[in-house]
Order: C-alpha cells, then structure tokens, then sequence
C-alpha cells in the first residue's frame, strides 16, 4: 500500500558487539531499543506501539513490553525470518496510520555465535507439515540456497565469478566500518579460493555469523518533524510469499518478484529511481535474485549487472550494502532485515561513512527474503525518501 | 562416499501413514486431487490447488529427473541434497545417492531408491537411472 507520509523513520541504532557473551537476549533488544530512542531524542514512555519476530525470547511482544517496562496500545509478532524487520517498519506506518499508536518501536536481536548455535532451517517441529518430507535429506540454509544459486547458472549460464563480485563489493564496504566482523577486501580469486561448503557456493559466498542486533523508532510526521534529526519518510511498502508451489517448485524467482512491483507501484517509482539499496546478503545468491526480482536488471542477467564492481559505491551503478552488510558487517539473530533498513536510513541521512556516502541520495530501498530462498519465504519490500 | 549419512527418522503425521507404509514397500506415492485432478507434493488432505478434501494416493513410476542439486561439504559425510521432478509432475526434496557427486547434472534421469532412516523407516531417495 501506498504509505507516502504516514510514517518516518525518526531513530535507528545498530548494536557494536559483534560477539555478546555476557549480554543475554532480552537485554540485548533493550540495549537497541535505548540506542535507537536516543538517537531519535525520545524516551521510552514516548512510545505507545511495539513490534518484534520470533528472536524475541518468550511470548513475542508480550514478553520484551514487560522486560523494558513499555506502556503500549498496540503490539505487532508478526514473524517472516530475517524479513520481519522490513515488514514490521511497515505495519507500523499502517498502524500509525490507522491511529492506533503514535511512536513505535521494533527490535531485533540475538546471539547465536556466543550461544554456539548450528544454522537450521527446520526446526524438529512434528506438527509442521512439511518437516517429514525435507528433514531426512538434510536441508540447511546452505545446501538450499546452493540449489538455487545451481538452477540460476543452469538456466542462465551465471557463474561463480559473477556471484563472487557481489562479496568482492560488500569488502570494499566493510573495510570502512570499523564493527564489520570481515572488513579486509576480497578478490574474486579469493571467494573462488575459499573452501566449498555447499557447490557452488564457498564459504566466502555464505554471510557471517554474528550476535547483536538493532532498533528502529517510527513515527507520525507531526512528531517527526518535531525532532532533530533528518527525516526519512516511509514511502512505500510491500510483503510477499514464495513457496514450493505444492511441487510446481521453481527456483528461478523469488518473493520480491511481488513485493518488488507492488511497492514500486505504490510508490509511483522505478527501479531506476532508487539511489541506494540495501538487499538482504545472507548469500551471494540471494542478492543476484533481488536484483533481478526488483527490477534492477531484467532476469537472467543479475550476473553480468553484478560483475566488474557494479555494486561498489562510487565506482558501479547500483551500490548496495554499503555497511559491509551481512557478507562481510554482520547478520544478528540470523536475521538481516534490520540492518539492510539500518543502512537505508544512514544513507539517506547523509550518515554513512564518507567513503560509501552515496551523493544525493534522496531515495532507497531495503529488501529481505525471510525463510529460505529455496522453499517457503516471506519477501519484505520497503522505499524510504528523505523529505 | 565410504561412511554412510545417518539419516534422520522423518516426523511423520497419521494423515502421511500411508506414504511411509508404501515407502516400507518399496513404493513412491504422491497425492492427487480427485476434483480438480493436479498431483502435489509433500501431500496433504486439503488439495494446495483448489483446496477440495477429496486428494487421494497416486502411485508413482519412480522415474525423475533433477531439477537441482548440492553437495554439502561441511558435515562429517558429504550428502547431496536435491530437488527431483517427478515424471507424474511435482517436484520434490530429496537426496540423491549411491552415486559419484561430481558426476551429477541438470536435467539428469533418475531412479528412486529407497533408504532406511535411522528408525528404521524406508526414504525416497534417488539415484542415477543408468
């Protein structure tokens, strides 16, 4: 739907920490929820709405309202994975929209790195319906994305060259930013060089493994404006899911192939128009099918948009992840939604690192696949404007 | 591969029994809707396509051909995960097995064969069909 003016993003924080053995879940998501409400100039008894996804510990937002000790009219759980974030910074624009609050908050955070925990796709749940038909194969996040990354240089002669660029452009991010768990810059060679983990992806195609994680506030436009800080406008969002189709199973697209169009639609916008663009990176693959899902270049030819820098502020055409982004900075929770809107916000801001700033950057987007890219996810599509 | 993966028992639900009895037997099953006439995968009771309750057990000739496919590397044993189209339509997750992984290919034929789990319990797998 069309949000233009309802909402503005007013506060946003990332967390340092990279690694967070004495800090545990639920202080974590206080600790970026205080972050985030200090950089917008508000406190804590300003906000009325709050939002999380399943890295919240206990009963959803039930559980952290009590924790931070919030007073809130309107609550929000909805959990698609790593896109949550996305989504939930829209149905915060609807619900400030629709009156029923006036400032929310949304947190993500998590530490799996210090917890040890093994990436799983599935958890055992014998009630999920799918679970006894995938879990005896031995599907994780890596071996699926790898079949779709497989299917994409079937059907369009992509290669591993092609993907590696995308991590060669997220180094030459990262190497400005002084949290990013990577930041030295990658060759190609080196991607190509690096162990094989699930072919073709190696393990430089895979992003990290990071604890953390970060906070946004939104507000109405009359609070907005009250504050200090640059406003960045809420100007379209859209969500959509993607699945194995009852075995029409093809892996050739994603979710953001409907989210894409629909937000762009509402925002009256093209891909051509989007200044900067923050896509989820929890592989080189799953970029390479954004961009094409998005409309950035036409399918099939994600590859050769990618290659040769493309991505690399001030050198290519579309700079994407200029934080270092989940390739190479970190992915909190697992999840990379908030921080793609994280960076959205900084760029808009002008606050990014000087030497990733995109010049005029007056519109971007942020995109998320949550669950996997190559059975059932949830794609998240939202288009900020600095007003 | 000269170790063998340890196969997780699958987590079956009383509305698949069917499913597994067959797989004990050696044969590949999937659903189809007796209203609208699509065959799905992994089977339900409620058709994905129009939703009717009247799906019933299609038997399958076994015969597919990979859609996509990975070799995980990480574990103790090497697997490779796939997606297999079947000849009567759907598309599904398995792996595919008894089988040199370098030598796989899109498109290639392939054969079910069936692999008991760690209770015991027979899985459809696949493997080169020559």
């Amino acid at each position: 739907m069309s949000l233009d003016g309802k909402a503005y993003i007013v506060g946003a924080y990332e967390h340092p920490t990279r690694k967070a053995d004495d800090l545990t879940v639920a202080r974590l998501h206080a600790d970026v929820a205080k972050g985030a409400l200090e950089d917008a100039g508000l406190t804590k008894d300003d906000i009325d709405g709050y939002f999380c996804a399943g890295d919240a510990p206990g009963l959803g937002a039930t559980s952290m309202v009590e924790y931070m000790g919030l007073k809130v009219r309107h609550v929000d759980s909805t959990e698609s994975g790593g896109s949550a974030p996305i989504l939930h910074v829209a149905h915060a624009a609807e619900a400030i929209a629709a009156g029923r609050c006036n400032i929310a908050l949304v947190t993500l955070a998590g530490r799996p790195r210090a917890a040890g925990a093994i990436l799983r796709l599935q958890p055992p749940n014998p009630d999920a319906p799918d679970v006894a038909f995938e879990g005896p194969f031995g599907p994780t996040t890596q071996n699926m994305y790898a079949m779709v990354a497989r299917r994409h240089m079937h059907e369009f002669g992509t290669t591993s060259e092609q993907l590696a660029w995308i991590k060669v452009a997220a180094s030459h991010h990262a190497q400005h930013n002084p949290n990013a768990m990577l930041p030295k810059v990658v060759t190609v060679e080196d991607v190509l060089n690096s162990p094989m983990v699930a072919d073709p992806l190696h393990r430089l195609d895979c992003c990290v493994m990071s604890d953390g994680g970060g906070a946004l506030i939104v507000a109405r436009p009359e609070i907005a404006r009250a504050l200090k800080r640059p406003l960045v406008k809420v100007r379209a969002a859209a969500e959509a899911q993607k699945d194995s189709r009852g075995g029409r199973v093809d892996l050739t697209y994603s979710a953001a192939a409907f989210s894409g169009p629909e937000a762009f639609a509402a925002a009256g916008l093209t891909p051509a128009d989007i200044k900067y663009a923050s896509l989820y990176d929890s592989f080189t693959i799953t970029v390479l099918m954004q961009l094409e899902d998005l409309g950035f270049c036409r399918k099939g030819e994600g590859g050769r948009f990618v290659a040769d820098g493309n991505l690399i502020s001030g050198v290519g055409r579309m700079p994407f992840n200029t934080d270092g982004g989940g390739l190479c900075n970190n992915h909190p929770a697992n999840r990379g939604g908030m921080t793609k809107v994280i960076e959205a916000v900084r760029q808009l801001r002008g606050e990014a690192h000087p030497a990733v700033q995109v010049a005029n950057c007056d519109i971007a987007l942020a995109n998320g696949i949550g669950g996997s890219l190559a059975s059932r996810h949830t794609a998240g599509t939202l288009i900020l404007e600095r007003e | 591969m000269t170790t063998e993966r340890k196969i997780p028992a699958p987590l079956t639900l009383p509305d698949t029994q069917p499913y597994w009895d067959a797989a004990n037997e050696g044969r590949l099953m999937i659903k189809r809707c007796d209203d609208c006439g699509e065959p799905h995968h992994y089977p339900r009771d409620v058709c994905p396509f129009c939703m009717s309750t009247r799906t019933g057990w299609l038997a399958c000739s076994g015969k597919g051909t990979v859609y996509s496919y990975s070799t995980m590397r990480r574990g103790d044993v090497a697997y490779t995960l796939a997606f297999v189209t079947l000849e009567e339509g759907p598309t599904m997750m398995t792996n595919l097995v008894d089988c040199d992984p370098a030598t796989l290919s899109v498109g290639q034929a392939v054969r079910a064969v069936f692999k008991a789990a760690d209770n015991g319990q027979a899985v459809p797998m696949f493997t080169p069909a020559s």
